[in-house]
């Protein structure tokens, strides 16, 4: 009769389902702010890590690896119980932005540094021999390029971000995950709580991981096609040549 | 200083070391197993097993950890470390799929006619020229997988077990002074940034060997 699924668990879920959506809300808001943080520190890091001048490569480089290497838990408690010891207190809101912000952005500044590197050296010296400035060059030439082959590792890094705002829960952020745990330890309907959850996370993150592979696999099409191209016309050069 | 590392508190922090680490190795062994079945069945079985395997990876990659960790601790009754092991399996399984997968799918059409034509069946293709291949190339990826295992041990955190955040943090609780709290949150990330840090090392260092 009482299984952790029971009818009635459920339809309490449905009930209080208010409590949900404003978590889902929450969440959602989190995603979008800490997305737009992540992705202004990758493009600034990922550049610097490509330019010439030693120190900034040096500055982007410590980031990227201090970040990747420690645990956003650790980042966000930080945050949360080690700032106000220097009177600094901020909303726990503030803190889940900042927190999967810098920690994501560290993660799609690599993606940009591999977008950039994996543009032919040759464009930056055609770039350049057309009296191009390095600034122009990327402006102009490289970075239009790499949005197209960063799209889609960027939006999976999207569904990690969105997946990793339920750190909120962890500091009482009101987020979907903490709505959702904080109700059911209320009255311990576990059960159907996580399964609604479960769906809400879900059907934020499926269609982005669905786009994302379609853009991959549309990329990856066109690159063979332009290689087998550029074969096919290598192979007609030498043989007029010949 | 001294009063922030003194033997007693070492110690406390290196059981919670000892933890996290037992909780990543055997869930990271356990998942690399089940991902390459995951991955298998996803790839060759178009009957139900396949679509079976598609569903596991897709909703255990679209949902978020900690929802698992949660709903593991509280629906499961087993021991809280034996929960942390089976929820990082559950979850880092389809991760492991999805990387042995793109590794699987990698490896050029010619290769699977080329032993067909040699007479070897399905399973044996798999067996002794796919799957070595794949796993090799995998490899790097694996690791970097690890290091967010690591890493993400500290989730486990939200539902009392103890590893090393966990050990951290209770420790942090006995400590006043804004200095004590620094150092302690500072020891804590260089000790994750060590073990991370060393691994994506030898990450990089495959990656330009291959």
């Amino acid at each position: 009769m009482n299984s952790p699924f029971s009818l009635f668990k459920w339809e309490a879920v449905f009930k209080d389902f208010s409590i949900f959506f404003e978590g889902f809300i929450t969440t959602l808001e989190v995603s979008i702010l800490g997305l737009t943080l992540a992705l202004v520190l990758g493009i600034i890091f990922g550049v610097l890590s490509t330019s010439k001048i030693k120190i900034f490569k040096i500055i982007s480089r410590i980031y990227v690896e201090i970040i990747q290497n420690t645990p956003l838990v650790i980042q966000v408690f930080f945050l949360f119980n080690g700032l106000p010891y220097i009177k600094i207190v901020l909303p726990v809101f503030l803190i889940g932005v900042l927190g999967v912000g810098v920690y994501h952005g560290a993660y799609i500044a690599e993606v940009v540094r591999t977008g950039i590197t994996s543009i032919p050296k040759g464009q930056f010296e055609a770039a350049k021999s057309q009296g191009f400035s390095h600034t122009q060059t990327m402006r102009y030439v490289i970075l239009p390029q790499t949005v197209k082959i960063i799209i889609p590792p960027l939006a999976n890094q999207l569904v990690n971000l969105i997946k990793n705002t339920s750190i909120l829960a962890m500091i009482a952020g009101g987020d979907l995950m903490y709505r959702a745990d904080s109700w059911s330890s209320s009255n311990m309907y576990y059960g159907p709580a996580y399964v609604v959850t479960g769906v809400l996370y879900f059907m934020l993150c499926y269609p982005l991981a669905v786009l994302s592979r379609k853009l991959e696999l549309k990329e990856k099409r066109k690159v063979s096609i332009n290689v087998e191209d550029s074969i096919k016309a290598q192979a007609i050069v030498t043989e007029g040549g010949l | 200083m001294s009063t922030v590392f003194n033997q007693t508190n070492m110690m406390f922090l290196l059981q919670g070391i000892k933890l996290t680490l037992i909780i990543a190795l055997v869930s990271i062994i356990l998942s690399m197993f089940f991902g390459t079945i995951l991955a298998i069945l996803r790839n060759f079985s178009v009957g139900i097993f396949g679509r079976i395997a598609t569903i596991y990876i897709e909703i255990f990659r679209n949902t978020p950890l900690l929802l698992w960790i949660l709903s593991i601790r509280f629906l499961v009754p087993i021991k809280p470390m034996y929960s942390g092991i089976l929820s990082f399996t559950l979850f880092t399984s389809a991760v492991m799929a999805e990387i042995f997968r793109g590794g699987m799918n990698s490896i050029s059409k010619g290769q699977y006619e080329a032993a067909y034509s040699q007479g070897f069946s399905k399973f044996q293709t798999l067996r002794y020229i796919i799957l070595p291949q794949s796993f090799r190339r995998c490899i790097p990826t694996f690791l970097s997988q690890a290091v967010t295992v690591i890493k993400d041990t500290s989730f486990l955190w939200a539902v009392g077990i103890e590893e090393f955040t966990g050990k951290g943090m209770i420790l942090m609780g006995s400590f006043v002074s804004s200095f004590q709290i620094f150092l302690l949150f500072g020891a804590i990330a260089a000790t994750y940034f060590i073990m991370n840090f060393t691994i994506s090392c030898c990450v990089r260092t495959i990656r330009t060997e291959y």
